[in-house]
């Protein structure tokens, strides 16, 4: 084996004088997320890097829900994950029906509505929330979960009918021709050749739209307010509402929040790569 | 669309629905469960949000609360100064993932973590960690040096740059993650080529790296720009706007105006925005939609 040279070893070294720092950084929060979440009470406020007492307690006072301020955690994990599942569900129905109609059925108007759907994705969705609110409580929908599904799809649409629209205009038109000559209707072209070939950016766009309606704060912590409707991440902003709250439990909460959309990006990263990135920027 | 039907010797068309071919006709259909949410939720909101805002008291009032100078002057600390940072930082870790190292590899993995996880409790984790009496950061300045660490989130300067560094945090993977793609795209034979003549690092990135990533770059940084006019959490659940309402930006103090219940001051602060915002959109538009 060849030794490395002198000028090889100094590149690595420089390299890791950027690597170190970069992991630390990355690190710090979600480090400090997990100790307080295995730190007992009292080790939690003692400032160690590592508790003297490594245990699981936290966790099972959270799935037996015995605290105050855990009482309704079952149902606004259940509540989260409906809402998330739906919103998935509905913006890919939504988006996969206008990216069809767009790109291959060059529909009039279409172009219109594309520019109007990447005009709503460029508004900032704090902005939109104020008027958002008091649509929904004309609309009589204030504190129901439909309202947060309704908004959280009407976000996601736009980027989701943007990427779609990018993929469905890279499949050759000859493959329609060809189907319409072999006398398929429009909806068999939709459901039999469509839909198989565009299952990679359908599963890009699904994942997005059920992480981005998991993660969502903001507006469920305008749309809802009673405690057995609220999503987890309001309950999590609840903590905050008391003076002593309890600080391990709300890491061990927001720890066992977090695993999810984690887990599902790992799984999907795949896709989410290939689809989003080239659909978030296109230079 | 090209037939009007004013003239008195116009052909009279065909109703709409022998005009269109059938697969136009389901085209349509399949765009109308989008163009209803557009009307419902978009359209609708955005008009009755201008019709609230329609009255001038609404404008002399924000402009008679200190508080909306203070968070127009944040806002634009946060975009101009944050973004820039972190688009900087962005491209220059690009590099740094470029390199074919098996470790760094397996750092790209991890460093994609703070995009993965929701912002909420990482949030306030570090809101914890910087808690004057029992943060960790405090502790541990307390255990080392003997004196008490500074409040952090107290004052708004300091509270301010925290916002900044989570918001930095939170974005930052994901930002470079798209430069990398940039940077992979470049042909490795402009810089085997340049090796040969002799170019230095910085004369690669001048003449070969940023011309080819520049477009890409501005991009970037508008949309970010955009995007961080909307990031409500990072102020929202680190500082609450505080100390003393000192460290709102436009999107968290349009939601205190609604909390309030003052939504004309509410969307009158938004409205105040649109000259920025409007033309950042146009041009990101053009820029898509080609």
């Amino acid at each position: 084996m060849k030794l490395p040279t002198l000028r090889e070893v100094g590149t690595d070294a420089k390299l890791l004088l950027i690597g170190i720092p970069v992991f630390i950084w990355t690190m710090v929060p979600i480090y400090h997320m997990f100790v307080f979440a295995i730190s007992p009470k009292e080790d939690a406020f003692s400032g160690k890097l590592w508790p003297d007492h490594p245990t699981l307690h936290n966790f099972s006072i959270v799935f037996n829900q015995q605290h105050y301020f855990l009482r309704d955690f079952w149902i606004q994990f259940w509540n989260s994950t409906v809402i998330a599942v739906a919103v998935g569900a509905l913006t890919l129905f939504v988006a996969t029906a206008a990216a069809f109609s767009i790109s291959r059925l060059r529909v009039p108007g279409g172009r219109a509505v594309m520019n109007l759907a990447l005009f709503t994705y460029f508004i900032p969705a704090a902005f939109l929330a104020v008027p958002m609110y008091r649509t929904m409580g004309n609309y009589g929908l204030l504190n129901t979960h439909l309202s947060l599904i309704l908004a959280m799809v009407t976000i996601a649409s736009p980027y989701a009918i943007w990427v779609l629209k990018q993929a469905s205009d890279k499949l050759p038109v000859e493959l329609d021709e060809a189907a319409t000559m072999d006398g398929a209707s429009t909806l068999q072209l939709f459901r039999l050749v469509y839909l198989p070939l565009m299952m990679p950016s359908l599963v890009a766009i699904g994942t997005y739209a059920i992480l981005l309606a998991w993660n969502e704060y903001l507006y469920a912590f305008l749309l809802l307010s009673n405690d057995t409707d609220i999503t987890l991440p309001v309950a999590l902003g609840n903590f905050l509402s008391a003076d002593d709250s309890p600080w391990e439990l709300l890491m061990t909460t927001g720890f066992i929040y977090a695993l999810p959309p984690a887990a599902i990006y790992y799984a999907f990263k795949r896709y989410m790569v290939g689809g989003l990135t080239a659909g978030a920027v296109k230079s | 669309m090209a037939i009007t039907l004013t003239g008195p010797d116009a052909v009279p068309s065909p109703p709409l629905s022998a005009r269109l071919t059938p697969p136009q006709v389901w085209g349509i259909v399949l765009l109308t469960p989008y163009l209803l949410v557009f009307l419902a939720f978009v359209l609708y909101p955005v008009c009755y949000g201008l019709w609230l805002a329609r009255q001038p008291a609404s404008y002399v009032a924000l402009y008679n609360d200190p508080i909306f100078a203070r968070a127009a002057v944040n806002t634009l600390i946060f975009l101009v100064i944050g973004i820039n940072i972190k688009m900087l930082i962005a491209l220059f870790l690009s590099g740094f993932f470029a390199q074919q190292r098996p470790w760094i590899r397996w750092l790209s993995v991890i460093f994609i973590l703070p995009w993965a996880v929701p912002s909420i409790p990482t949030i306030l984790s570090v809101r914890f960690m910087l808690n004057p009496e029992w943060g960790m950061v405090n502790q541990l300045i307390f255990k080392f040096t003997g004196d008490d660490g500074p409040n952090w989130l107290n004052d708004p300067a300091v509270a301010l740059a925290m916002a900044i560094g989570v918001h930095i945090w939170k974005s930052l993977p994901f930002w470079t993650l798209i430069l990398l793609t940039g940077r992979l795209a470049i042909s490795h034979d402009l810089y085997e080529a340049s090796d040969v003549d002799g170019a230095n690092w910085w004369q690669k990135f001048r003449f070969i790296t940023w011309p080819s990533m520049q477009t890409l770059y501005i991009t970037c940084t508008l949309l970010s720009m955009i995007w961080t006019l909307g990031d409500f959490n990072s102020v929202y659940l680190l500082t609450g706007g505080g100390p003393a309402d000192l460290t709102h930006v436009l999107s968290t103090l349009g939601i205190r105006y609604l909390r309030l219940d003052q939504l004309s001051l509410a969307m009158a602060s938004i409205v105040c925005a649109m000259p920025f915002v409007l033309p950042l959109v146009y041009f990101m538009m053009k820029r898509l939609s080609r």
